[in-house]
Formats: C-alpha cells, structure tokens, sequence
C-alpha cells in the first residue's frame, strides 16, 4: 500500500474521531491472492472496551473482491468469519428492513447491507460506527438516548373510547395515502446522526427520525390526541433547532425525507 | 481515589459519586438480606474500578458511566429484585466465598 489517500473525510464524517494515519494500523490480509484477484482494502474503527487500555484505533483488512458478495455487510460478514473474529457489528435481516447495520461507510451513514463495495480497487473505504454516537464496542453504537426519545412521543395510536363500527378505525384511501413516506421508516438512527444540529443538542432536539414519527401520528387521521402531540413539540428545542440542513433526506437510505415531514409539523404549528 | 475528603472534585469524579449514590439509594427499595448483598457488591466494584483504573483514561470511565447507568436503571425497577454477578478474573479478590 504506497498510496496514502488524503481525500477529505466527506460529508457527515464526525469531527471527533480523527482519522488514524495508516502507518499506525496493523493490516489483515485474506489467506489466498491469485493474479485476477481484486483486492480491495478495508479500513474499520476498532474499539474494544475489555481493554482499558487500549485507544480507539483503524484496523486495515484487504479482501479479493471476486471472492466476496457485491454489499458491504457481505464484506463485513467476510471479514468476521474468515480473517478477524473479533470484529464486532450488528446486522440482522441483510435487505435493508432491520436497520441494524446502520454505520458510517466512506463518510456517508447508510446501512452495510444496502451499500455496494465500490469496484474501484484503487481507492480504500472506510468504515465508521454512527457519528456522534456513545460506541458500546467497534461499529456498535449505544442508542439509547435515541430510543428513549422515540418511547417519548408515544409513538402508537392514541383514540378515545371503542372503534364506531366495533372492529376497526376507518381510514379514507386519501387519509391512509398521507402515511406514505413516514411509515416505512425503520428507525435505523443514520438521519439522526448526521445532522449536526442533533450532534450538538441530542438531549433536547428529537432530531430528524423521531420528528418524522411524531408527524406519522399527527398526519394520521385516527389519532385523537394532535393537539397533545403538538403542544409537547412547542418549544424551543424539540422541533425548532433543525434549521433545514437536509443531510437527514440526503443520507437516509431509504430515500425517505425527513426534512419534509418536519417542515410539515412547522406548517402545522405556525397556521393551528 | 478513595474517600471523597477533597473539596474540589472534577465533573467526572462528581458524575462516579453520584451514580454510586444513586446505587446505594436504589439498593434500599430491595430487602434487607439483598440490600446488603448489593451494596457491598456495589462498593466492592467501585473501588476495584477506583483502583484499578487510569484516573486520565476518560474514554474508558465514561463508558463504565453509562454501562453504570444501564444496570441502575435496571436495578431501580421495583420487578428487580437482587443483583448477582458472575465475576471470574477478579473472583479471588471480592466474591469467593464458597
């Protein structure tokens, strides 16, 4: 490796982590390298909290990307089972509905399983847990305080008294078609991270991924309790400290767009 | 270090007192027999840590907050009863009774 690559560390790469010269890394090569071997080489964040000691540091894998499956979670799952056990990630269902393995891959936060290895072999990657995330160890971000932040909007049907009919709340084919777009979030918490807004207020601002379930149950035509909702939502920090920097739609990689459900809550709040 | 005697403590150092507070204080809800259990586990852990542990390794302290703060949480859930623990690299120094 003769090449060092000093491309500036992109987007929504966190400002905390320096990004360790590859001289200090100790690289792990795959076993066999023939001649039409593509070798790509791999730079992930390892933490380990079972050593005190121990600083954060990059550790470098070359895979042959022939041998490997056109994701990056394949080329994690590679890693783990056939070069490094101790690498640690979630990932859960590899088709981009658990978003367990959600993590910031060349700069960008997308989920592993729905990222492709980029072909070009000349050029590393680099593998980051979330930005701006307490790690539990490696690629392992600790979200509590994003799921406690979730449980806070009461993120389920609120509704008085029993359905009219008996069985079921009704919806209207054009009421139901106002959830599309904010449902199939799958909460995988890489919006949230990258906007910098949430960086430096996650104990007050919801961030992007919450906001966009609360407005889901504000748009929902069911739910009883809007003006509750909205009243929680009023004040200084929940809604109003994101100020439209849009790396929420830009990065979530379920092309949903946070910015825009969140621009519909402030309509909402401003013209009730 | 040990017992809080100085006056000036560090954000840090206050954070670590008070979470072991917060542990002796969740520790009284339970039963007198695990009460006593826990604290002494709990103090037993906090001064393994205090001694154990570089006073300037913040990366590694702060982890062990908010692994601290997960299991308080848990142990001040009234369904949580008593605290055991499977300790076995330091099993000769705290609890090796047979």
């Amino acid at each position: 490796m003769a090449s060092v690559q000093s491309e500036s560390p992109a987007s929504v790469a966190s400002p905390s982590r320096k990004i360790i010269p590859e001289s200090k890394t100790d690289t792990l090569k795959d076993p066999i390298a023939d001649g039409s071997a593509k070798i790509k080489t791999f730079h992930i964040y390892r933490w380990n909290p079972d050593e005190p000691t121990s600083k954060p540091r990059m550790q470098s894998y070359t895979l042959d990307l022939n041998k490997t499956g056109p994701m990056m979670l394949d080329a994690l799952i590679r890693i783990k089972n056939e070069i490094d056990q101790t690498l640690t990630f979630r990932r859960s269902c590899r088709e981009g509905i658990c978003g367990s393995c959600a993590m910031n891959i060349d700069g960008v936060n997308t989920l592993a399983c729905l990222c492709r290895i980029p072909t070009d072999t000349a050029k590393d990657s680099r593998i980051y847990p979330l930005p701006h995330t307490y790690v539990v160890k490696d690629l392992v971000p600790d979200l509590t305080q994003f799921y406690k932040q979730y449980k806070s909007i009461k993120p389920y049907l609120q509704h008085d008294g029993p359905p009219p009919e008996g069985k079921e709340y009704r919806q209207s084919q054009a009421e139901r078609a106002k959830l599309d777009g904010l449902y199939e979030c799958i909460l995988c918490a890489c919006c949230s991270t990258s906007c910098p807004s949430y960086w430096w207020n996650s104990e007050e601002y919801l961030g992007p991924a919450v906001l966009m379930q609360s407005y889901r149950w504000l748009a929902d035509s069911r739910d009883q309790k809007t003006a509750e909702r909205k009243a929680m939502l009023d004040n200084s920090m929940s809604l109003y400290r994101c100020h439209t920097i849009l790396n929420c739609s830009r990065t979530c990689p379920k092309g949903l767009n946070p910015a825009k459900a969140i621009a519909e809550i402030k309509k909402s709040m401003s013209f009730a | 270090m040990g017992a809080s005697s100085g006056p000036r403590l560090s954000g840090m150092q206050k954070q670590v007192l008070g979470l072991y507070r917060e542990f002796l204080r969740a520790a009284r809800s339970k039963s007198a027999e695990d009460r006593r259990k826990i604290e002494s586990f709990v103090s037993a852990e906090f001064r393994r840590n205090s001694k154990q542990v570089d006073r300037k390794n913040f990366i590694y302290i702060e982890y062990l907050l908010r692994v601290g703060k997960k299991q308080l949480a848990q142990l001040q859930s009234p369904d949580t009863v008593r605290l055991s623990s499977l300790d076995i690299s330091v099993s000769e120094t705290i609890n090796h009774k047979p």
